[in-house]
């Protein structure tokens, strides 16, 4: 059983899986296991965290950090490429857990260096970037904007300002669901708490960032009127969108941009599961629920998942709340100006795309998402300001050095190995 | 006081705590990371191995995406910036 995916989700789905005593690997992107969420010392601060990953120690799991997936050649085998070569994991079951990548809107200047996403800054700082009295701007849309304000608040960077989309209204009936779900309340309390002093203005966007080489201010929109701050960093994500490339290769159907999942996460494709957001923007504590339903289930343990129906019932409704709340406001998309680049990858431009009537013709014919990311930062944007829709995903679904491409590695072997 | 790590950003030494990325030492030493297609520059986007906005060579290897890869002592990091 491979488990692509090393955050909470398919933490939980390789330690319930394990259980069973049937072999289960990870597989995952980065140098090491987390995910975004439960990145570098979160690990030892969070206890959830905590107790997920010290089971999972104690489990007979077998980890492969550093191990991007690319390829199925074919059924029930996956490439992937590695720091310094190729493996090929074979699999009877495949769970995936592949978590979410962070929406950017283009806006003038927001290609400068040090304007990033919300969560790339706290990865960064986490990983040794120091933010210490670095002035930051924190905007976009989500509840992630206040745990990144609250985290970079408490490494001591300044935090100027967290300008928020959606308006006070909208934030305050949200406030009273809260008290539908107690545990996100002491959450919500504690970040409130942390932020005691910093200016949280809501009807606010990122109009420009401004900067000569580099970011120096940015132009927000607070309710209606123009105001300029000076920061060192603009740190701004509006929402999340699942990363669905892997299951869309599978073979696996979406349904409005997620993977398509059953009572018990199995995808359209039976022996292949989904768990966490690629099947809906639920946050960590869905994650988990789903993440075990899925390693039940894929373990042969349906029974024992059905139990965790309600948990995960009630998640749900939460992260539907969550959805319409921070609901991207129309006016965000007159934010790019004609001559704003929209595709970073290849430097094409709002003006240049705008003649194309699909994703389609615009990859063509002006190269917008041709680049290296492939399309995983431009064709959201694209989605909300245009209306196009990716189409097709083809392999490789990273890029991939071609000695990989061409590895003799890649010839399916009888079991789950790792050759270098 | 764990042990610190010494790396080369563009021929000029950098030192950082264990665990950091090359992105965050490529930032510390004032680097931004790529020139793009028509000649700005650009520093990471998305921070988790995404966007590939943070891609620079590292010991000889073109286009690593600074941001997944932590540093190792002696590493010898370029950026076209």
């Amino acid at each position: 059983m491979l488990v692509v995916g090393g955050g909470p989700a398919g933490i939980a789905a390789a330690v319930s899986a394990a259980q069973s005593g049937k072999r289960v690997a990870i597989a995952d992107d980065n140098p090491a296991l987390g995910g975004q969420i439960w990145r570098g010392e979160t690990i030892h601060s969070d206890p959830s965290a905590r107790a997920w990953i010290s089971q999972l120690r104690e489990s007979s799991v077998e980890l492969f950090p550093g191990a991007r997936i690319f390829d199925q050649p074919a059924p029930g085998v996956l490439n992937a490429e590695t720091m310094d070569g190729s493996m090929v994991f074979e699999y009877g079951k495949l769970i995936l857990a592949t978590g979410a990548r962070e929406r950017f809107l283009p806006f003038p200047g927001w290609t400068l260096p040090n304007v990033m996403g919300a969560g790339a800054l706290q990865a960064l700082a986490k990983a040794g970037l120091p933010i210490q009295g670095k002035r930051v701007v924190v905007a976009g849309t989500g509840p992630l904007l206040l745990a990144v304000a609250s985290y970079l608040n408490q490494r001591g960077a300044i935090v100027v300002a967290i300008c928020e989309q959606a308006s006070l209204a909208t934030l305050g009936a949200f406030g009273l669901r809260l008290f539908e779900h107690p545990g996100k309340i002491a959450q919500a309390w504690g970040l409130h708490r942390e932020l005691a002093r910093v200016r949280l203005l809501t009807s606010a966007w990122p109009m420009a960032a401004v900067g000569n080489q580099i970011l120096e201010s940015v132009v927000m929109s607070v309710k209606g009127t123009q105001q300029r701050i000076s920061c060192d960093y603009l740190a701004c994500g509006f929402h999340l969108v699942p990363n669905t490339e892997l299951a869309a290769l599978v073979g696996c159907r979406l349904e409005g941009g997620f993977v398509q999942v059953d009572e018990l996460q199995t995808t359209s494709v039976p022996n292949i599961f989904c768990a966490g957001e690629p099947a809906g923007i639920g946050g960590v504590d869905l994650a988990l629920v789903e993440g075990q339903i899925a390693g039940l289930a894929a373990s042969g343990h349906g029974a024992a998942a059905e139990k965790l129906r309600r948990q995960r019932a009630k998640l749900q409704s939460f992260a539907r709340s969550l959805e319409k709340t921070f609901q991207l406001r129309p006016e965000l998309k007159r934010l790019a100006a004609p001559e704003t680049i929209v595709c970073r990858c290849e430097d094409v431009t709002l003006s240049q795309l705008q003649p194309h009537g699909s994703w389609r013709a615009a990859k063509l014919q002006s190269r917008c998402g041709m680049g290296p990311c492939q399309g995983r930062i431009c064709g959201p944007a694209t989605q909300f300001l245009l209306g196009w829709t990716p189409d097709s995903v083809r392999p490789p679904v990273l890029p991939v050095k071609l000695r990989n491409l061409t590895s003799e590695s890649h010839q399916p072997k009888g079991e789950l190995t790792s050759v270098m | 006081m764990p042990e610190q790590i010494a790396v080369t950003v563009n021929g000029s030494l950098v030192v950082v705590a264990p665990g950091t990325s090359v992105a965050a030492a490529m930032m510390r030493a004032g680097a931004s990371c790529r020139t793009s297609v028509r000649g700005e520059p650009r520093g990471p986007l998305c921070g988790m191995g995404i966007c590939f906005e943070c891609r620079a060579e590292i010991d000889g290897i073109l286009h690593s995406r600074s941001c997944q890869i932590l540093c190792v002592a002696g590493m010898n990091i370029k950026t076209d910036a």
